[in-house]
């Protein structure tokens, strides 16, 4: 048999940020990783460690200093600026701790928004993924209209809206309270099922972490703070 | 699509800055406008007024005093000349037709001038037009009787049948009025002409109003001139002007208007300059606008950022943003305009009879609209920049 091909896959990825005193700190030193298609993985790590960083890279938000990040088969890290764009706004959903609506959208237009640039905004999707997450009577809301478990699931129907290969969830609970932290974690985790799509997420939120059968820690992957802690 | 429903969306965000640059626009765009359309008009009009005469004959002194006098009623009469005077060019082989005209009175501000009916008869005021009476009859150059301009007739609400005292002198004094009693016998059709604010009666009559100098009953302020050719002119202008030394011809009447715009024409420029650095500070106002509200823009152009708009594609729209900004100012720049003109067109109308077509087309109503638009799409340009700079993640990081 042969093995399916990694959705994700990273080889040697380096990012440093320059510091005050002129120099630069090393934030991400990730020899490899890989995700596979459909796969669901839950990244523990603390604040400050990279991890926002390191999703940022796989969306093509930031480029590398080094390496490749393999997207469905088309290297990230070695795209100009316009073709990175596109491939995040074709292949990649991405769901924010601060949730990121457009505030001057409604929330049928901010999902909207989220299939525009990968293609054209098919408004019967967009309708039906908000009546999935359980707001079709908030079609025309704003997001300062609705609750932050509202807001988060807007987002999340925005993430999904484009049929993304790749989910990248950022301490998506995050702003939310316990009851709507579950129900918004079920709920990303079974539109990312639904639709196929693999789900990367990352927080440091125990209970969160515990609803992931596949977690891994972000310290062990990334050597920069093995190197830090050492 | 989607350009639009971002443009739109931001231009409702940001209402009241939109609004208030907008409004800023349409006032330096109807400003802009209304200085070239009356300076236009109001050059183009008054050098082709001539009320159907070719040249004026008067007494010696300036010939754009003896113009504005005798054509414009303005200002006061340079002096008299002699009944033989007008007798002697009247007769001249080279002139088609002479009217005499006589001034000195005044009906409430409203200036009286004695002429003879053949003004209003013979003369066509424009090509292919005459005078026309809206209401009654001429005046019977021998009785007490009065034709009155359209304006006039309007501003002093007389009519038909009315009477009125004349007052002595160009400027209205209660204590200075005429025991002669005058009776309107016709208002002039609207003619956009001096003529409309001019309260005429017969010559003879303002000649021999009681207190005037009985020495100069026969004395004349003017004599309008149609000329048989234009040569005739220059011959005319060499007899009176260079070999004769007491009387002023003034001709062609439009070239002498034309000296006096070119005369004030650093006024005009001073003018069109302040129209022109307005238009630039509104301008540079939406720059102001857009490049002021970037920091809360920034947020949203991250967030589009991390949807997959490129870099361009919210260049473009900040850039058609101010753009749109431009073309709703410009369009209430037209309500401006409208305003204004119409504001001047009734002080020029009040002070000269003369009625600027202030809604004709002109091509600065094309050119100003564009060039604003344009300009402002311009000052669009460094906030655009600053989208385009936008670091996304800095701006995605959550705000806490």
């Amino acid at each position: 048999m042969i093995p399916e091909p990694a959705l994700l896959q990273i080889r040697g990825l380096s990012k440093s940020f320059p510091v005050p005193d002129g120099g630069s700190r090393t934030i991400i030193d990730i020899p490899e990783f890989s995700l596979g298609p459909g796969e669901h993985l839950a990244l523990r790590g603390e604040s400050g460690s990279g991890k926002t960083t390191f999703l940022n890279l796989i969306a093509g938000i930031l480029s590398p200093d080094e390496g490749s990040i393999l997207v469905d088969g088309s290297d990230m890290a070695a795209m100009g600026e316009h073709r990175r764009d596109r491939l995040r706004a074709a292949s990649i959903g991405y769901i924010f701790q601060t949730f990121n609506l457009l505030q001057g959208y409604t929330c049928l237009e901010n999902v909207l928004l989220g299939m525009t640039f990968g293609g054209h905004a098919d408004r019967p999707r967009a309708l039906a993924l908000l009546e999935r997450v359980g707001l079709s009577s908030r079609l025309g809301h704003r997001p300062r209209q609705l609750s932050s478990g509202q807001q988060q699931r807007v987002a999340v129907a925005r993430a999904l809206a484009k049929h993304p290969k790749l989910v990248l969830a950022d301490e998506p609970t995050g702003n939310l309270d316990r009851r709507n932290s579950r129900e918004a974690l079920a709920l990303i985790r079974e539109t990312c099922r639904e639709s196929g799509a693999a789900l990367l997420l990352v927080s440091h939120d125990p209970e969160v972490l515990g609803a992931f059968p596949n977690v891994r820690d972000f310290a062990e992957l990334n050597l920069s703070l093995k190197e830090a802690s050492s | 699509m989607t350009l639009l429903l971002i443009v739109r969306r931001s231009l409702r965000q940001h209402a009241l800055s939109t609004v208030i640059t907008a409004l800023s626009i349409a006032l330096a765009g109807g400003l802009l406008m209304s200085v070239w359309v009356v300076k236009e008009q109001s050059q183009r009009t008054f050098t082709q007024v001539n009320t159907g005469f070719d040249a004026v004959l008067g007494a010696r002194g300036s010939k754009l005093q003896l113009v504005l006098n005798a054509i414009f009623h303005l200002e006061a009469s340079p002096g008299n000349l002699a009944a033989s005077d007008y007798e002697y060019i009247r007769h001249h082989p080279a002139v088609k037709l002479a009217v005499p005209i006589a001034v000195g009175d005044n009906l409430r501000g409203f200036r009286i001038v004695g002429t003879l009916p053949e003004l209003f008869t013979a003369v066509e005021y424009a090509p292919g037009r005459h005078f026309a009476l809206s209401q009654g009859r001429l005046f019977n150059p021998s009785e007490k009787e009065a034709v009155i301009g359209s304006f006039a007739a309007r501003r002093l609400g007389l009519k038909v049948g009315d009477s009125f005292h004349p007052f002595h002198g160009l400027v209205y004094d209660a204590a200075n009025q005429h025991p002669e009693m005058y009776v309107v016998t016709g208002v002039l059709a609207p003619s956009n002409t001096p003529a409309d604010k001019v309260v005429w009666i017969p010559l003879h009559g303002l000649q021999t109003m009681s207190g005037h100098d009985p020495r100069a009953a026969t004395e004349l302020s003017a004599v309008l001139v149609q000329l048989r050719s234009p040569s005739a002119g220059f011959m005319l202008d060499i007899m009176y002007n260079k070999q004769g030394n007491r009387l002023t011809f003034a001709y062609p009447i439009g070239a002498i208007m034309a000296e006096l715009f070119q005369k004030i024409s650093w006024f005009d420029k001073v003018l069109s300059l302040v129209a022109y650095l307005v238009a630039l500070v509104s301008a540079a106002g939406v720059l102001v606008a857009i490049y002021n509200s970037m920091a809360s823009r920034r947020r949203d152009i991250a967030i589009l950022r991390a949807l997959g708009a490129g870099r361009l594609f919210l260049f473009t729209a900040i850039v058609l943003e101010a753009t749109l900004i431009g073309a709703i100012g410009m369009l209430l720049a037209f309500g401006a305009y409208a305003a204004i003109v119409s504001s001047v067109a009734v002080v020029i109308q009040a002070q000269t009879g003369v009625l600027l077509e202030t809604f004709a087309y002109s091509p600065v109503m094309l050119w100003a609209p564009l060039g604003m638009i344009a300009l402002c799409g311009l000052s669009g340009l460094l906030p655009a920049w600053k989208a385009y700079q936008t670091d996304v993640a800095e701006h995605l990081a959550p705000i806490s």
